[in-house]
């Protein structure tokens, strides 16, 4: 063997030591997700966000919904848990209060979290519960085949929507922006540097977080409506960003193949539902009340 | 282990079965509880939220049951004893849950306080109609326990037995009130915290490279428990999973998963009979009952002895598992049974399947929204010692 090849190889084996292993459950590998699909490109981000964001990943735990985007929980090497269709916010509440030393986060789909879970979503950002959700949007029902989402633009076909959607979708920003969220940011897995420090931002930041993640999934979505593949969705995403730190959210909806804002849009401070309680009780009940945090007593 | 005093309010109490059953919660050592508002149950939850600040805990009020049904999920994750509280159209958007409580074996109690139904049906009446929707409301095979109080002093009772069991089997464990036990206000007797015997979480004392979150043995089918923070990297899911908690979705997996949820609970059926028997040695009828029905059913068993018939009262207090082996060997010596119950005959067709026609059942059916009469049960009863 020349020395050369050696060195080659030598190199070959570093560069396969990828720093975002340690970070999955390497038992569970190969994962769901079809080629071209952004679902784990955002988990990469998200990965080296756990590893910048300096965190005991001890007590940071993974909650998911439903679909393709929900399996994330079950790759990574955290406390995770995989639960119903829409419900990843009220667990992610009961686990939060149930030990507020947890950094809590909950990585789900555009359907899950919109729909079925919308109502979750609203309250939780109201009493901003101290969670972090990060929502992978690839405008469709991935999991269960490619039907109409709330957030798909009105012209694309779905499954369910054969001669195209006709319903307005949601402007995912402006919602958790109406609702109280804290900070607010959107990217497309075309801006992993943005979007991995986005989410380590955001992981160090208390209140409830929303991240919208705009990811291709291109055996459904792009497929049918004829946007080419994984890399030509990519394409889009880089060509059709703006970036427009501070936008009003309500101007940031986003149409079918348009123009794409991202960038982080709110970032404010808002007691905690749990701060709240502590102060409110502190206040009405003085020394008969002892603020509640750390883990549950006795255990 | 003995009683947190923290959550124990010892003494003589005149309390309605709502408030009694939530202060059975806090002496067993719930601190969390999510919830949300329903009629006739709504008392419970309103008791913990005033209740839980200076004890030391967290109520907080969810939007809507799915939600709350969840939540408490999470924080048994967390490491809590938790309480689910509901009623009627409650329980019917909790079903889903169920089955993810069931799946994920994690240990909850669950209070439905029966109203009469289907749909809004009576909010504010009683009923004992959702003894089925319990144990086949959620899809999927699964196993659950359900006790029924008839009395405040039982729902304070029962409740810590059901958090002591929901810890021992780590299923759901149901508290299966109805409205007139719910609100009606009687003497209640909480004991000293070292008097009351709670049953601590079945935690591992693995070390977390050794621990898997599913592994029993063929002689411990309950697997051993950890909560989220611990380093023990756990994953949950309601897929069908193996013994490392990661779902495998094959025949073999789920055939042996499912086996176990069953069998965690079939194979101690016989240590899960809980009843309360009277007059049933040499009796002719048998009446089974349960929850505030028997309440009713004994002022017509005093009748028909006082009548010289030979009736006896079986009442159940853990109604699942069904004591399918006592019903069966009690059959051997009687008539007849009859069955009395604030529906249109759920637990008739459980007496019914143990007897195998061997001998007669009568169902003393009721729509909901009182009690019987109990001249009502006392015709049956005498028909059937015909
Ligand atoms: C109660 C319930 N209803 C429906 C489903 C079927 N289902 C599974 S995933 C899914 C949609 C997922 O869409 P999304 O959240 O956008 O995730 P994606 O697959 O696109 O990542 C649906 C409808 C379910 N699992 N549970
Ligand atoms: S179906 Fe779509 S969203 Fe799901 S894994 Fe495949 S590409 Fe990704
Ligand atoms: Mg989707």
């Amino acid at each position: 063997m020349s020395e050369s090849l050696d060195l080659h190889l030598a190199l070959a084996e570093t560069e396969l030591e990828n720093p975002v292993l340690p970070y999955l459950r390497q038992d569970r590998i190969p994962h769901i997700w079809c080629p071209g699909c952004g679902i784990g490109t955002s988990v990469n981000c998200f990965c080296r966000a756990l590893t910048d964001s300096g965190l005991d990943l001890d007590k940071v735990a993974i909650v998911s919904g439903i679909g393709c985007t929900g399996r994330t929980a079950g790759y990574l090497n955290l406390d995770s848990f995989h639960t119903t269709h829409g419900r990843a916010i009220p667990f992610a509440t009961g686990l939060k209060l149930g030990n507020p030393d947890l950094n809590v986060v909950v990585y789900s789909g555009d359907g899950d979290l919109f729909a079925i879970g919308g109502n979750h979503f609203f309250h939780a950002a109201r009493r901003n519960m101290d969670i972090l959700v990060i929502c992978v949007n690839n405008f469709t029902y991935g999991m269960t085949g490619g039907q109409v989402a709330p957030t798909t633009p009105v012209g694309p076909t779905q499954t369910t929507m054969p001669l195209g959607n006709f319903e307005s979708p949601f402007n995912l920003p402006f919602i958790a922006d109406a609702c109280g969220a804290t900070y607010v940011s959107r990217w497309t897995v075309y801006h992993v540097r943005q979007l991995a420090k986005a989410m380590k931002e955001a992981l160090n930041k208390k209140g409830f977080r929303f991240i919208e993640v705009m990811s291709p999934c291109p055996t459904l979505y792009s497929r049918r409506n004829r946007l080419g593949d994984g890399v030509d969705q990519v394409k889009y995403y880089k060509e059709n960003s703006v970036i427009k730190n501070g936008a009003d959210t309500k101007d940031i909806g986003l149409g079918y193949q348009g123009e794409i804002v991202v960038g982080k849009f709110v970032d404010r401070e808002r007691a905690t539902w749990l701060e709240s309680m502590n102060d409110h009780f502190s206040k009405v009940l003085g020394d008969q009340f002892k603020p509640y945090g750390g883990k549950p007593e006795g255990v | 282990m003995k009683a947190d005093p923290k959550g124990v309010l010892t003494g003589v109490h005149f309390i309605d079965g709502d408030h009694a059953a939530c202060e059975g919660a806090l002496a067993a050592g719930c601190r969390f509880v999510a919830g949300y508002p329903i009629t006739p149950s709504t008392e419970i939850v309103e008791r913990f939220a005033a209740r839980i600040p200076k004890v030391g805990g967290v109520f907080i009020q969810m939007e809507d049951e799915l939600a709350a049904s969840i939540a408490i999920q999470g924080g048994v994750w967390a490491g809590h004893k938790v309480m689910n509280v509901t009623s009627g159209p409650g329980l019917s958007l909790m079903m889903e849950h169920l089955g993810y409580a069931c799946m994920t074996e994690t240990p909850s109690v669950w209070v439905d306080v029966q109203r009469g139904g289907p749909s809004t049906g009576l909010p504010t009446l009683p009923a004992q109609a959702d003894m089925m929707q319990i144990k086949w409301g959620s899809h999927g095979d699964y196993e659950i326990i359900a006790l029924s109080p008839n009395s405040p002093q039982e729902c304070f009772d029962l409740m810590i037995k059901a958090f002591n069991l929901s810890e021992e089997y780590r299923c759901p464990v149901f508290l299966m009130m109805d409205e007139v036990v719910g609100h009606m206000t009687e003497r209640v007797e909480i004991p000293a915290a070292d008097q009351i015997e709670v049953t601590e979480r079945k935690w591992t004392k693995k070390k977390p490279k050794d621990y898997k979150a599913y592994e029993t043995t063929p002689e411990d089918l309950v697997p051993e428990m950890i909560k989220a923070g611990d380093g023990y990297r756990v994953h949950v899911t309601g897929l069908t999973h193996d013994e490392r908690g990661y779902p495998k979705m094959d025949v073999p997996t789920q055939a042996q998963l499912v086996t176990r949820l069953l069998d965690k609970i079939r194979k101690n059926a016989d240590k899960l009979v809980d009843v309360r028997m009277d007059g049933c040695e040499g009796a002719d009828v048998i009446v089974v009952s349960f929850g505030i029905t028997s309440r009713v059913a004994t002022a017509a068993i005093e009748t028909a002895r006082a009548q010289g018939l030979k009736v006896g009262h079986l009442r159940l207090i853990i109604c699942w598992p069904f004591p399918v082996k006592l019903i069966q060997d009690l059959a051997k010596t009687v008539k007849a049974f009859v069955v009395p119950e604030l529906n249109m005959g759920q637990m008739v067709l459980e007496v019914r399947k143990a007897v195998e026609g061997k001998v007669k059942v009568i169902s003393v059916p009721h729509p909901g929204g009182t009690v019987h009469e109990p001249e009502t049960i006392l015709e049956q009863i005498v028909e059937a010692a015909r």
